[in-house]
């Protein structure tokens, strides 16, 4: 399985330029982005949500479950995002992500650690060089009420910090009132300021609603320039549920049909159990494919769903659940 | 990179304790058949299940006896209320023992696991749930005055769904008061005897229900006989135009329910995903084994290639084998028989020019299987679309305007269902008033529901079974 994040981002291309390029259009406007978006094929929601629970009900047993589990936990962005985090609490996340499971040197690493822009330092020191991301949210996460000056300066501050990855969020209020415009230059200009950095774009579907708008913003973020879609902050309900998670997938799909490229997914927030995990991964498999099948296409924003893939693993490995006072926790969340 | 590969998920078969053989179902019990009994057999291993006995005429006229005594000295004289005691007490025990019925339901017929356990018996359950709340309202049931019984019923049911086709016949039968003579499909028997097991376990009065496994002769023999009032059929129109010619100029009522050449018409404003979902369920459901499956894809010319490229790529993804696995998507096809017809007509398909393509997956080596097929280039002359193939194949042709749509969809003598798939509101309801087809489903196929009637126009048959209307065929009104 590959287990590696280090894919140097696309060379840096003008977002605007190829947008006129894709939607032929001599100059990039709202109407012609309205045109475009609205000409997506529309989704059924009763079709949509009937097709994930099929997914769901696919049976993954002892090798393919060994295999998933592990997999699973490589696509981990370890997260917290509280108020209440100090540097002890950062600390302690990356001393998971380093060794998730003391007692089973083999137990790969997640894929990063993710956290609030101004902890990046210190968990870019906690994690040296040792392969696990720092990623850090921006853009006034997780509303995104601010200037334009505030969200790039909150980027910049992030990358210069260390971070190896953004995420932003989008103007949900620009979005649903129609100016996708906005929401555009707003994901180009924070792709411009990542520099090398990876921007992930939350679009937080919980407050976009429709299927339509999340096939919609998703399209959109991919335009923009974002080299992944992810659902969720984790701050609204629901985050990440499955049919909109699969909406995401088909959308990356059919981008890398029409653009040759790829974009990830990451589904955060809600995401608790193994169980679940598997869902996703099956989804992931049977809808866009094998190719996103690694922690380069796609990700879980998650916190306490590592300990239960670590009880999984043990069990799995040793034949008996051992139980959750056997699973080192450094880091007890309360928001996922 | 390893590909995700599923690991084998079998279900158990250790919850079925299958008999060596089995009899009839005559007034409450098993009893030997005067014919020669014949094997049931597991289409995805040809392992022989459990012998059966064949009722020959003697049999289904003591079959027809046990219900007409049934019918005159318990049945009739029960109220309405405590017939409705005896469906839920059965829809309960169905419940309760699901898996078993799934598990050997998916053994006899072949069909996928997820399939019987996620559709068949929870729905076969549901019907009994569904009559057994009419039971003592049949008066406001909109029926006419003074609706009852006709007395006792013949039922031959067919070999794609075993178990709810005989809930489907059994259920609206009993609430209304009648009794009962039924014959299972030769292929697929086993439910049908469990089923008899669970009348014992439900205490229901001996002769109410009566089943009489065989094949032709034996079906014959309950459409000849002189003490059924009514008849019901489900199967192939050839038999039902036999049934039809055989009671004409007879007292006997008769509903039933045929064959299928259903167009799922594709608009160019459909939600396309979900629309390559519904053509998938719509034909590979269930091998394709299903009277009203989608076999003809009606998909508008402007978008018929994306379409095309989009179901090749998802077809790929479909899991061919093991019924029992529950991972598995399409299951066997249900007979040697029934294998060959659909390779002739695939054959057939193929030399008159239409374009084969399959998903090339591999096939077990034992049993009957046929992989998920797709003809494009597809014309009105050809016999693939004009025929029931009645397995795993999809027709595609395609039409430029919804008047062209609805023309091409018409022309077929078979009028069960079709499918529209178009976010316009409007013209699904247009589609839907011009589509000779008893069942239309907009933005969705192949769904079922006890609540809603099922049937068709032109050869496909005539009557209704679910919903108040399925009780209709099972009453007689007036003074």
């Amino acid at each position: 399985m590959s287990t590696t994040t280090d894919t140097p981002v696309a060379a840096a291309v003008d977002a605007t330029a190829r947008a006129r390029d894709l939607l032929g259009v001599s100059r990039l406007t709202n109407q012609a982005l309205t045109t475009w978006l609205h000409g997506l094929p529309g989704v059924d929601q009763v079709g949509c949500e009937a097709r994930a629970a099929a997914l769901a009900t696919r049976s993954i047993k002892t090798t393919s479950k060994q295999w998933a589990i592990d997999l699973a936990i490589s696509m981990i962005d370890l997260t917290t995002l509280e108020g209440a985090d100090t540097p002890g609490r950062v600390r302690g996340l990356a001393a998971k992500a380093l060794l998730p499971d003391p007692s089973d040197h083999s137990t790969p690493r997640p894929a990063a650690v993710c956290v609030y822009g101004d902890m990046v330092a210190t968990a870019k020191e906690a994690l040296g060089a040792s392969g696990v991301k720092v990623a850090a949210v921006a853009t006034a996460f997780p509303s995104g009420r601010a200037s334009m000056a505030v969200k790039l300066a909150d980027t910049r501050d992030a990358v210069r910090a260390g971070a190896d990855e953004i995420d932003m969020v989008i103007d949900r209020g620009a979005f649903l009132s129609g100016d996708y415009l906005t929401v555009f230059n707003q994901i180009a200009e924070v792709k411009k300021a990542c520099g090398d950095a990876r921007l992930k774009v939350i679009m937080e579907t919980g407050e976009l609603v429709t299927y339509d708008n999340v096939r919609r913003a998703s399209w959109l973020s991919m335009l923009a320039g974002g080299d992944f879609i992810k659902t969720s902050t984790g701050k609204i309900q629901p985050a990440a549920t499955l049919p909109v998670t699969l909406i995401m997938l088909e959308a990356v799909r059919d981008w890398r049909d029409l653009t040759g490229e790829m974009v990830g997914v990451k589904p955060a927030g809600g995401i608790k159990t193994s169980k679940d995990a598997l869902r996703f991964l099956v989804t992931v498999n049977e809808v866009a494919g094998e190719d996103w099948l690694s922690n380069q296409w796609f990700r879980f924003g998650a916190s306490s769903l590592l300990n239960d893939l670590l009880l999984q693993r043990q069990r799995m490995t040793t034949g008996a659940y051992s139980g959750a006072s056997y699973i080192a926790d450094d880091s007890p969340s309360t928001a996922y | 990179m390893p590909t995700f590969e599923y690991a084998p998920a079998p279900e158990s078969r250790s919850v079925v304790d299958l008999r060596t053989s089995y009899g009839l179902f005559i007034n409450g019990e098993f009893v030997d058949g005067g014919g020669t009994a014949f094997k049931s057999i597991s289409p995805a291993t040809e392992e022989v299940l459990a012998e059966v006995s064949e009722a020959t005429d003697a049999d289904v006229d003591a079959a027809v006896k046990a219900a007409r005594t049934a019918y005159t000295r318990v049945w009739s004289r029960m109220s309405g209320a405590d017939r409705g005691k005896y469906l839920y007490r059965i829809a309960r025990i169905l419940q309760e023992r699901a898996r078993e019925f799934a598990v050997l339901e998916s053994l006899d017929n072949g069909k996928p696991i997820k399939e019987s356990r996620d559709v068949d018996i929870p729905l076969a359950a549901a019907h009994f749930f569904y009559n057994a709340g009419w039971a003592d309202k049949l008066e406001f049931a909109s029926l006419g005055p003074n609706p009852r019984a006709h007395g006792v019923v013949g039922q031959i049911i067919p070999w794609n769904f075993p178990m709810l086709m005989l809930a489907w016949k059994i259920a609206p039968a009993l609430a209304t008061g009648n009794t009962v003579v039924l014959k299972p499909a030769e292929t697929t028997p086993l439910t049908a005897l469990l089923f008899a097991e669970v009348c014992q376990q439900a205490d229901l009065p001996p002769g109410v229900v009566n089943i009489v496994t065989g094949a032709g002769p034996t079906g014959q023999a309950i459409v000849d006989h002189a003490g059924i009032d009514k008849l019901a059929f489900t199967g192939s129109t050839g038999v039902g135009k036999m049934i039809a010619r055989a009671i004409a100029g007879t007292r006997k009522k008769a509903t039933l329910e045929l064959g299928g050449k259903a167009a799922n018409i594709v608009f160019d404003d459909a939600p396309i995903d979900q629309a390559v979902e519904g053509i998938v369920n719509g034909i590979f459901f269930n091998q394709g084994h299903v009277c009203c499956a989608g076999s003809r894809l009606l998909v508008q010319e402007s978008i018929a290639d994306e379409v095309e490229r989009r179901l090749k790529r998802r077809l790929d993804t479909l899991r061919v084998g093991d019924p029992l696995d529950k991972n598995t998507d399409v299951g066997a096809i249900n007979s040697r028989a029934q294998l060959d017809r659909i390779v002739a007509l695939t054959d057939a398909g193929e030399s008159e020019g239409a374009e084969r393509w399959d998903n090339g997956c591999e096939l077990p080596s034992k049993g009957f299987w046929f992989r998920p097929t797709v003809f494009t280039g597809v014309t009105q002359t050809h016999r693939i679309a004009q025929e029931e193939i009645f397995g795993p194949v999809l027709s595609v042709l395609t039409f430029r305007t919804p008047q062209e749509a609805v023309a091409k969809a018409n022309n077929t003598p078979y009028g069960l269902s079709a499918g529209i798939w178009t976010e316009k509101g409007s013209r699904i309801l247009w589609m839907a008033d011009q589509l000779k087809a008893g069942v239309v489903w907009a933005n969705t196929f192949n769904k079922f529901d006890p609540t809603s009637p099922f049937g068709g126009y032109k050869e496909s048959g005539y009557g209704r079974e679910g919903g108040r209307h399925g009780l209709e065929p099972y009453v007689k009104t007036g003074a």
